[in-house]
């Protein structure tokens, strides 16, 4: 048996699959990847089931080494330099890794998540159907905790499958659309001014909640409402008038008004946004967005079909590397970004 | 006899959540109506509603929009959120034990001075009141529960603490509440139990589910010990009463 030994990695890395469901009625939040299409296509280029448990990678660089055989991979999501010992390799690919290969990403460019799929995927005890980690519950496997380097993950012997592309169109700085609501009424004609504003992402975010940057989005009748149910894309206003969007690790009830929610189609996509990069919202209908969710949900199911014989891919990685450094100028992560949560951070019951 | 009970708001809560909203307070009558929505939508399912979540107020229904649409949704739920209350049956009702005070309660003493009573007379009026589980959230397990003696009821803290103890029993406001795992909490502190709500590789892993009858009784810091131990190592230590 192989096995992928993580040889260097940073925060805010774990191994997320298509979460827990079912479990949010006693409180045990969804989790699972931050961005569902890349870990779909993660998984579509290395054969596996679309929601198999991955390696979510933060923003920060990491290096992973085959040992006792081949591995097979593939990476996509934020884009990064990457190499195996030297030789360029490109996100949205698969590759193999030979006995004591090291593949070594850099930092993410123009994103926040890659997503590392194993051919075979990685194998543990699953706890309501997932292996995703949710550190603050102590669930997850083969560790329930990010990882860390040393970390072992085993793998089957690489197929020598010939490698494959899949190309994920996006729509890198469109706005992120939201449904308004549930509690927009709490907020008059703030509503104008979020979504007539400029955001960013604050440097303490986490997989628990995005806090955004930007004016004070102001309440009319105060900022306590009694606890009710949130989404992924829950985007409450706290007191300060900065909101939170809550993302896949959040609470599963919360006492601050929602002013909106990010679509189903636009989550992942707000969620590769970096800290310290500038977006707006903007307020979609309801059937738009349903209509954009079934797009949505469509087009992860058919990844499959978008995978590629990756002949001639080579020669597009030097363009894809000088495409990048614009990105890399304008997204320059600071250490203090994708900490570990500290407890001041949290938020309390109500 | 009324045939219909008053229209709940149908929120949404994205493309794909709705929340059914029966009151904007804390309020044992609407409560009551989102636990029996809950109930009917767990015995008449309708296909594309994916999971449901019991608040004070409100029942959060995700569903998948690929297999039914909010206008569609809505309107199946306005329905049978405005059916009669049906009068619940087999409750359960667990006794959880609780070590009251000094280390365990830091502010079982405060509580006391400020409602101009004694601790003992605190302890005996939790013990005294008779709880139902409106809502498990926040975290895992975290289990808030209606029912608190008026007696009790006083302002959460200004400050949250950051952190407070796995198991601590709390009250805020007019709630009370059986916290599971350590985490900062804003409500007043009166005691802990090792009673674990949330518990891996025990079965079941969640142990109190929303609309649980709940009291609580006194034990002594020994007793929590040994039943702390016995916890750990998977029992479930809170007693199911006959109902």
């Amino acid at each position: 048996m192989s096995k992928l030994v993580i040889s260097s990695i940073g925060p805010a890395s774990s191994v997320q699959d298509g979460g827990r469901h079912g479990v949010q009625r006693y409180g045990l939040t969804p989790g699972g990847a931050m961005d569902a299409l890349a870990l779909a296509a993660a998984n579509s280029l290395a054969g596996n089931a679309l929601f198999a448990a991955a390696i979510e990678i933060g923003p920060f660089g990491a290096a992973f080494t085959a040992r006792e055989g081949a591995v097979r991979v593939a990476l996509t999501g934020a884009l990064r330099n990457a190499d195996i010992s030297g030789r360029a390799v490109a996100v949205g690919t698969s590759m193999t890794l030979a006995d004591g290969e090291t593949l070594t990403l850099g930092f993410a460019r123009g994103g926040s998540f890659s997503y590392l799929a194993i051919e075979g995927a990685i194998a543990g005890e699953p706890i309501f159907g997932s292996l995703a980690v949710n550190a603050r519950a102590g669930l997850g496997s083969p560790y329930p905790r990010p990882l860390q380097a040393g970390d072992e993950l085993p793998a089957v012997a690489a197929s020598g499958a010939a490698e494959r592309r899949i190309d994920l169109p996006t729509l890198a700085d469109a706005p992120i659309r939201v449904l308004m609501g549930p509690q927009d009424d709490e907020f008059g004609d703030a509503t104008k001014l979020f979504l007539d504003s400029e955001w960013k992402i604050s440097a303490t975010s986490d997989r628990m909640g995005y806090r955004l940057e930007g004016p004070a989005i102001k309440h009319l009748h105060g900022h306590n409402i009694i606890t009710d149910g949130t989404v992924n894309g829950s985007i409450q206003v706290p007191g300060n008038g900065q909101p939170i969007v809550l993302m896949t690790d959040r609470g599963t009830s919360g006492g601050y008004p929602k002013i909106a929610t990010v679509i189903t189609a636009d989550f992942g996509r707000f969620a590769q946004i970096p800290a310290g990069k500038g977006f707006r919202f903007t307020a979609v209908g309801m059937a738009e967005a349903q209509a954009e969710a079934r797009k949505f949900w469509q087009k992860l199911r058919t990844l499959p079909d978008r995978v590629k014989p990756i002949e001639n891919f080579d020669l597009n990685i030097e363009a894809l590397q000088d495409a990048n450094v614009a990105g890399a100028a304008v997204s320059a992560i600071d250490a203090g970004t994708w900490q570990i949560p500290s407890a001041a951070d949290a938020l309390t019951p109500d | 006899m009324a045939a219909t009970l008053s229209p709940p708001r149908l929120l949404p809560s994205g493309d794909s959540a709705i929340t059914v909203e029966f009151s904007r307070n804390i309020d044992a009558t609407a409560n009551r109506r989102v636990l029996a929505l809950d109930r009917t939508l767990a015995r008449e399912t309708i296909a594309g509603v994916t999971e449901t979540v019991p608040t004070y107020r409100s029942l959060l229904v995700h569903y998948d929009p690929v297999q039914i649409d909010f206008d569609t949704l809505s309107q199946k739920l306005g329905i049978l959120a405005q059916l009669p209350v049906p009068p619940v049956t087999n409750t359960r009702r667990w006794r959880i034990p609780v070590v009251y005070g000094g280390e365990h309660g830091i502010d079982l003493g405060d509580v006391a001075r400020t409602l101009k009573t004694t601790p003992d007379d605190i302890v005996a009026r939790h013990v005294a009141g008779d709880y139902r589980v409106a809502m498990i959230g926040f975290t895992p397990g975290w289990s808030y529960l209606s029912g608190l003696p008026d007696s009790l009821q006083m302002p959460r803290l200004l400050n949250p603490r950051l952190l407070t103890p796995a198991g601590t029993i709390s009250i805020g406001g007019m709630q009370a509440g059986v916290q599971c795992l350590a985490g900062p909490s804003g409500w007043h502190l009166l005691g802990r139990t090792a009673v674990r709500t949330y518990q891996l590789h025990r079965e079941p892993i969640f142990l109190l589910e929303p609309g649980d009858a709940v009291t609580f009784s006194a034990v002594d810091a020994k007793t929590f010990a040994e039943q702390d131990r016995a916890a750990e190592a998977g029992e479930i230590v809170a007693e199911l009463m006959a109902s």
